[in-house]
């Protein structure tokens, strides 16, 4: 849950442009992640002492079961944003995925042929999006929209308007049953452990610090050595990966295969990104603040549900809490800099 | 400089996971040997017996989960079944999804079984999607009552019809025949693709054209306007434009049939072409005034809502079990017997046309 929060500084600082906040000794508490981490912490406090279903273990097991896929999704989303870039496409790519694995299924296939097979599938949708992006030069924000419309075409092309449900038991337990024991679901437990690797890519590896440096100042990266259009290419090709195994998991956790499923859910994976506070023109965030952001968003959900409040109101809360999450590190930054020396921002 | 090993070991490390996640599954399960295999008995030990005489116990909470908050229909239904629920002394609400997706329904299910509700109500937007949560609930003494569109069988403990479902597919075709003299193409606009309720009156609709009588009918499309007004609209216009010679809509949705019957009224094919389905009369009443629809459909949901209420009561408080041949009481609705697979159903549906339309406000 606490990845190292000290690399993704570190690396911004060694980059042009990079805010840096190391010379004040309160700077390290301002930033927007350990704030989402503290407000995550009051949250779940005030959850607990408000409401009595809250702070059970039944219901947190459930509550976070249920962001499986977005926390998932978001690990590899992370990357993607820290090195200036975004992935639209990854829920049509749960989605295909979905429709994939009840197409086969119903066809007879083995599902552990259907499982690796559909993360393959995953990869390439990935690997689209990266040699548009990479090879042709294209902003993913275009291209990753085009296949966004693109891959839940094809997942419509291969389900059509059916539904199929159906699976074997020992593996819808896998995807909602809990490691023996303990109340923690597999797929939590599963993104505990790909978190872990993830918070070491990204921040103790030349690799993350590559795509900080990528995301704060991209030529500069390229002049420093950093193999630009191949970080590029491996972070769609994971970011594919990564959602169309979300895919299987959301299938099985339903039990309900449809060409539909998880429409919208990319919204919700970078908000959580921006929530926890990775800059949207990349180059700044941490892993540790993504996790409580994913976390922030799906407690607090929890939360005004089990209160009966409205789903409006729910989404007027996210939206106003990502307008501010968004707002304030600009806000403080702004107010830092008066009566400095402005710093140097490149042109990029 | 970092060695190109060195960049992509982590990226190997993190997909070596994944396999290693896949690579715990071995063997080989196919949809054939996983039903081959028997399937764990979900039938738990054997519910106590009915008390019929049973009173309706006082306080009861129960919840009303629709497949969407915003759908006007269902607002009817959970109204009336909260108001019902006031007449029995138990505390009523309705909460869900702005969206009718399944997993939104099922956060809602996990929410209100940690709220511990006596009863939950449900309409699904997935009969399968929402069944292990409610398992869930029910394991924990929680009741289940699906309405409007069923839940898997074992996932409930019983399902509220509206009407049968034979007999209101096969009476909006004889709707439809008597609309178009018996000939021409005619076309289904439907909810969305997967809603349980649409597919089995769609199911019945084409079984009845089978018949002798309707051999002149043909169905030409099913569209789906996915219970959204504007989708519905267009999906309308594309059926008008896609089959120039189209004599018939039946639309089996109150969203559905009113986008269509605003779109057909603003047209010139207002008078040519035939819409009937399942519509409420409030949002039907100018179209029938207008001419652009003649006769249309629905039960009573007020009825229904009603009849919801009391069924949960009745489970909750011990009267009924939901087993086959029980009676339910139900308040002002008088009795309705349990069928089979735990279904009440509700009455026939009825058919509103500009004689009796303003007798209804709902």
């Amino acid at each position: 849950m606490a990845p190292d929060t000290t690399a993704g500084p570190a690396a911004t600082r060694a980059v042009p442009g990079g805010a840096g906040v190391a010379g004040n000794p309160l700077g390290r508490f301002l930033r927007w992640d350990v704030l989402v981490g503290v407000l995550l912490v009051v949250v779940f406090l005030g959850g607990a002492g408000l409401s009595p279903g809250f702070a059970t273990v039944g219901n947190l097991s459930f509550a976070l079961g249920d962001l499986g896929e977005i926390a998932l999704i978001a690990l590899a989303m992370t990357m993607l944003v820290v090195a200036a870039e975004v992935d639209l496409s990854v829920a049509s790519v749960l989605g295909l995925s979905s429709a994939l694995v009840g197409a086969l299924w119903d066809a007879g296939w083995a599902i552990e042929t259907i499982i690796p097979l559909v993360v393959v599938v995953g990869a390439v949708c990935g690997l689209v999006n990266g040699l548009l992006v990479t090879r042709l030069g294209l902003p993913s924000l275009a291209v990753t929209i085009g296949t966004l419309a693109l891959y839940r075409g094809l997942a419509y092309v291969v389900l059509g308007d059916r539904a199929v449900a159906e699976y074997p038991q020992q593996f819808t337990d896998l995807a909602v049953g809990h490691v023996p024991g303990t109340p923690i679901p597999y797929p939590v437990m599963l993104f505990v452990l790909l978190a872990a690797a993830t918070a070491v890519l990204l921040h103790a590896t030349g690799f993350g610090r590559s795509l900080f440096a990528m995301g704060a100042q991209e030529e500069a990266a390229y002049f420093a050595g950093v193999r630009v259009k191949r970080v590029k290419l491996i972070l769609f090709v994971l970011s594919g990966t990564v959602a169309a195994f979300a895919g299987v998991v959301y299938t099985l956790r339903y039990g309900s295969a449809r060409a539909d499923n998880g429409v919208g859910l990319e919204l919700a994976v970078i908000a959580a990104v921006l929530l926890g506070g990775v800059d949207f023109d990349g180059g700044k965030g941490t892993l540790g603040g993504v996790i409580a952001g994913v976390l922030l968003i799906g407690l607090l959900r929890n939360l005004l549900m089990l209160n009966d409040v409205s789903t409006e109101i729910q989404s007027i809360v996210t939206g106003l809490l990502l307008i501010v999450s968004v707002l304030t590190p600009r806000l403080v930054s702004a107010f830092r800099r008066r009566g400095r020396p402005p710093l140097t921002v490149p042109t990029s | 400089m970092m060695t190109s090993s060195r960049r992509l070991a982590p990226a190997a490390a993190l997909a070596g996971l994944l396999c290693l996640g896949l690579a715990a599954c071995g063997g080989g399960t196919t949809k054939d040997s996983a039903s081959a295999a028997p399937s764990a008995a979900v039938s738990s030990a054997a519910p106590a017996a009915a008390d019929p005489n049973a009173p309706i116990k006082e306080g009861l909470k129960i919840a009303f989960l629709p497949k969407a908050i915003n759908n006007p229909y269902e607002t009817i239904v959970d109204k009336a079944g909260i108001e019902a629920a006031a007449e029995y002394k138990g505390e009523a609400k309705e909460v869900g999804p702005s969206d009718a997706s399944a997993s939104s329904q099922v956060s809602y299910i996990n929410t209100l079984t940690q709220q511990g509700q006596d009863a939950i109500l449900i309409a699904a937007n997935d009969a399968n999607a929402v069944c292990g949560p409610l398992k869930q609930a029910m394991a924990k003494g929680i009741k289940v009552v699906s309405y409007d569109s069923d839940a898997a069988k074992d996932c409930r403990d019983l399902f509220i019809n509206q009407a049968s479902s034979e007999e209101v597919g096969r009476s909006q075709v004889k709707l439809m025949s008597e609309l178009v003299g018996g000939k021409g193409e005619i076309a289904i606009l439907s909810a969305t693709a997967n809603a349980t309720n649409q597919n089995t009156w769609i199911e019945f609709m084409k079984d009845e054209l089978t018949k002798p009588e309707y051999k002149d009918l043909k169905l030409v499309k099913v569209a789906y306007g996915d219970d959204d007004d504007q989708k519905s609209f267009q999906e309308t216009q594309g059926l008008l434009q896609a089959y120039p010679g189209l004599k018939g809509i039946i639309s089996p949705t109150t969203v559905g049939i009113s986008a269509a019957a605003r779109y057909i009224s603003g047209t010139d094919y207002k008078g040519e072409v035939a819409l009937t389905g399942l519509g409420t009369p409030n949002q039907m009443r100018q179209f029938v005034k207008d001419g652009t629809v003649e006769k249309f459909a629905l039960w009573n949901p007020k009825d229904l809502g009603y009849l919801a209420s009391y069924a949960a009561a009745a489970l909750v408080s011990g009267q009924i079990t939901g087993a086959e041949g029980e009676t339910l009481k139900a308040g002002k609705l008088g009795e309705r017997t349990i069928g089979k697979d735990g279904e009440i159903i509700l009455g026939p549906p009825f058919t509103f046309d500009k004689d009796n339309i303003d007798e209804f406000d709902f």
